[in-house]
C-alpha cells in the first residue's frame, strides 16, 4: 500500500474544501471497500479525508413524509431504522440480503452507492481493465464473465454493480443529495449510476471532489407494498447474481403503480420501465407479470457464460411481483370480511 | 484520559506528525494505548504486531472470512479493513478482553462445552462475532431471516436459522459450523446478550 496522508474533518464545508484543495485525496467512510481497494493497489490515494465521523448519521422524517438518510449512517443501522422497516421494507431487506453483519455495523450510506465493481480483473491490477486503466483493455469480455452483465454493457466494459441497497434506491425513486466546490445538487437515484459506454472508469454522476451528503425518499406510496430478493451462488453472504427490487400497488385486480428494478444485471441498477409501462393499468396476474418481466428481458445480450442471468431474472420478477399481488389480495380480502 | 498534549481521547482528532504518520489513542480489553502509527496500519496488524495480541486472526485480510473480527465500541466489525488512524479514542475488545478475570465468557465457556471448533484459528473470530450476535438480537436488529411481522425493535428470538445467518461472516474452514451454531443458542438461551453492551 502506498503511503498517505490522513485528515478527519468535522463538517461538511470542511470536507468539500479539503478536498478541493489536495490533489489525489479520497474520501473515507466505513473503509470497506475502499482499505481493501487500497491493500490491492486498486486505488492509491494520497491523502484520505476522514468524513466517518460527520454529523450525517441521522434518519429523519421529513414534513413531506419521506425520509433523508444521511450519507455516514451505519448499514446495520438504516436497515433496523423502524420507520425503514415498516414503511420501506424493500430497502431494509435490501441492505440485510448484503455483506455480513460485521461489514453492515461498518459500511456507510455513502460508501454503499459508491463501492467499486466487483469484477475480477478490475481488483487485479496484473490484467489490464478500462475501468481501472482507461484504454488497457476489457478482457471479461471474452475471459471470466459469468457475474458479469446482460443489459447496458459496451465493448469497453460489462461489470455490474454490485450494492443491493442501490437496487432498492432505484425503485424507491429515491434522490441523491452532493455537495462540491460548486455547491449543491440533487441527482435521481435511477440516474446516479451510469452505463459504461466508452468511459468505464467513471461509476456514477459524481464528481471530482463531491461529498454524498445524503439519499431522500418519497414519501411511501399510498397502498403499495414492497419487496426485495436477491439470488446468489450461497445462501448468505455473497454478491447478487440476479436480484430484484419491487413496488407493486393493487386496485380491485388491476396494478396501479409498479416499480421494478433489477440487481446484478448492468452497470447500474436496472430500472424496468419497458415492463413498468406493460403493467400499468393490467390485472395484476401471474400471466401479466411474466409478459411484462419478457418485454423487458427482450433486450437483454448476455455474453458466453452468464446467458442463465436472463430466465433467472425473469422468474424472480415473476416471483416477487406475484407474492406482492397476493398480499395485496389477501389484505383486500380481509379488508372486505 | 487525556494525551500527553492535553487532548481529550478522540475530541480533536489524531495529530498528524509527519505526511505519514499520526499519534492517536486507542482503548484495547481497558487499556488506553498512545500511539504513533503509519496511517497504513490496520487495527489487526496493531493489535497483533504492535501490541502482541495475538488471539485477533488474520485469515484473508479482505473482510470475507471473519477471523479478524473484534468488537468496537461493542460492535462486531473485520478489523483488516479498520484503519487504526480512523479509530482514534475508540474502544475495541479482542478475544483476550472477554474473560471476567478467571471467569470465561459465557460464549467462551458454550463453545468448550459444545467443542466448537476443530483447529479453533477461526475461533476468536467466531466468539467475538457470536458476542455482537447476541447483543443485535437483544437490541432488536433484524437479519435477512427475520420475519417482516416481528415486531421493529423489539428483541429478536435466536432460532438456529437466525445463528447460522447472523454468523454467515465467519467461516469455518474446518467445518465446525453445526456445533458453533449449538454454543450459540446455547448461550443465548442463558441470557448471555442481556446487558451484552
Ligand atoms: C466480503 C465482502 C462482501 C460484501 N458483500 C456485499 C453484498 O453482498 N452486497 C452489497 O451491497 N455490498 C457488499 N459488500 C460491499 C459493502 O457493502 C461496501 O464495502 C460498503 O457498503 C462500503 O461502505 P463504506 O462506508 O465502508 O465505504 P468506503 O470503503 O469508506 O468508501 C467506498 C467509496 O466511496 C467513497 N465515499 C465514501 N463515503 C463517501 C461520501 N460521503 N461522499 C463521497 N464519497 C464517499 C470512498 O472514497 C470510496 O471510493 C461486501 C464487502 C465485502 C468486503
Ligand atoms: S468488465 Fe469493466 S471492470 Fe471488468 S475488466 Fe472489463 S473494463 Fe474492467
Ligand atoms: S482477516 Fe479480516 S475478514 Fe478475513
Ligand atoms: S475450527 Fe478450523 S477454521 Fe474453524
Amino acid at each position: 500500500m502506498r503511503p498517505f496522508g490522513y485528515l478527519r474533518v468535522d463538517s461538511v464545508d470542511e470536507a468539500v474544501r479539503a478536498a478541493a484543495g489536495q490533489p489525489g485525496a479520497q474520501f473515507l467512510a466505513g473503509g470497506t471497500n475502499l482499505v481493501d481497494l487500497m491493500k490491492l493497489g486498486v486505488e492509491a490515494p494520497r491523502t484520505l479525508i476522514d468524513v466517518s465521523r460527520l454529523p450525517l448519521d441521522r434518519v429523519e422524517e421529513l414534513p413531506d413524509g419521506g425520509l433523508r438518510i444521511g450519507a455516514t449512517v451505519r448499514n446495520a443501522d438504516l436497515a433496523a431504522a423502524p420507520v425503514v422497516r415498516d414503511r420501506y421494507p424493500v430497502l431494509s431487506q435490501a441492505l440485510l440480503a448484503g455483506a455480513s453483519g460485521q461489514l453492515r455495523n461498518t459500511a456507510t450510506t455513502g460508501g454503499n452507492l459508491l463501492q467499486r465493481t466487483r469484477c475480477g480483473y478490475f481488483q487485479d491490477t496484473a490484467k489490464p481493465c478500462n475501468k481501472r486503466e482507461p484504454g488497457s483493455g476489457c478482457p471479461a469480455v471474452d475471459g471470466a464473465h459469468r457475474d458479469l452483465a446482460v443489459l447496458g454493457h459496451s465493448a469497453h466494459c460489462v461489470a455490474t454493480q454490485p450494492s443491493d441497497m442501490a437496487v432498492a434506491l432505484a425503485a424507491l425513486d429515491a434522490t441523491v443529495h452532493l455537495h462540491g466546490p460548486e455547491g449543491e445538487r440533487t441527482v435521481p437515484a435511477t440516474d446516479f449510476h451510469r452505463l459504461p459506454g466508452d468511459s468505464p472508469e467513471r461509476d456514477t454522476e459524481i464528481r471530482l471532489g463531491e461529498l454524498l451528503t445524503a439519499v431522500e425518499l418519497p414519501p411511501p406510496r399510498a397502498g403499495a407494498r414492497s419487496r426485495y430478493r436477491k439470488v446468489r451462488d450461497r445462501a448468505s453472504f455473497a454478491f447478487a447474481l440476479v436480484s430484484v427490487a419491487a413496488v407493486l400497488a393493487v386496485r380491485d385486480g388491476v396494478v396501479v403503480h409498479a416499480a421494478l428494478a433489477f440487481g446484478g444485471l448492468a452497470h447500474r441498477p436496472w430500472r424496468a420501465r419497458t415492463a413498468e409501462a406493460a403493467l400499468h393499468g393490467a390485472p395484476a396476474t401471474e400471466e401479466h407479470f411474466a409478459r411484462a418481466a419478457a418485454a423487458e428481458l427482450a433486450a437483454a445480450a448476455p455474453l458466453r457464460d452468464n446467458g442463465f442471468k436472463v430466465p433467472l431474472a425473469q422468474s424472480l420478477a415473476v416471483g416477487v411481483l406475484t407474492e406482492l399481488a397476493d398480499r395485496a389480495d389477501r389484505a383486500g380480502r380481509a379488508d372486505n370480511g | 484520559m487525556p494525551t500527553a498534549d492535553g487532548r481529550r481521547d478522540g475530541a480533536d482528532g489524531p495529530r498528524p506528525v509527519n505526511g505519514r504518520h499520526s499519534a492517536l489513542t486507542l482503548t484495547v480489553n481497558g487499556t488506553p494505548h498512545a500511539l504513533t502509527l503509519d496511517h497504513r496500519t490496520t487495527v489487526l496488524d496493531l493489535l497483533r504486531e504492535h501490541l502482541g495480541l495475538t488471539g485477533t486472526k488474520k485469515g484473508c485480510d479482505h473482510g470475507q472470512c471473519g477471523a479478524c473480527t473484534v468488537l468496537v465500541d461493542g460492535r462486531r466489525a473485520n478489523s483488516c479493513l479498520l484503519l487504526a488512524v480512523a479509530h482514534d479514542g475508540r474502544r475495541i475488545t479482542t478475544v483476550e478482553g472477554l474473560a471476567d478475570a478467571d471467569r470465561l465468557h459465557p460464549l467462551q465457556e458454550a463453545f468448550l462445552e459444545r467443542d466448537a471448533l476443530q483447529c479453533g484459528y477461526c475461533t476468536p473470530g467466531q466468539i467475538c462475532s457470536a458476542v455482537g450476535v447476541l447483543a443485535e438480537a437483544a437490541d432488536g436488529f433484524p437479519s435477512h431471516v427475520t420475519p417482516d411481522t416481528a415486531p421493529s425493535g423489539a428483541p429478536v428470538a435466536l432460532t438456529a436459522d437466525e445463528i447460522r445467518e447472523r454468523m454467515s461472516g465467519n467461516l469455518c474452514r474446518c467445518g465446525a459450523y453445526p456445533r458453533i451454531v449449538e454454543a450459540v443458542a446455547d448461550a443465548a438461551a442463558a441470557g448471555a446478550g442481556v446487558g451484552g453492551r
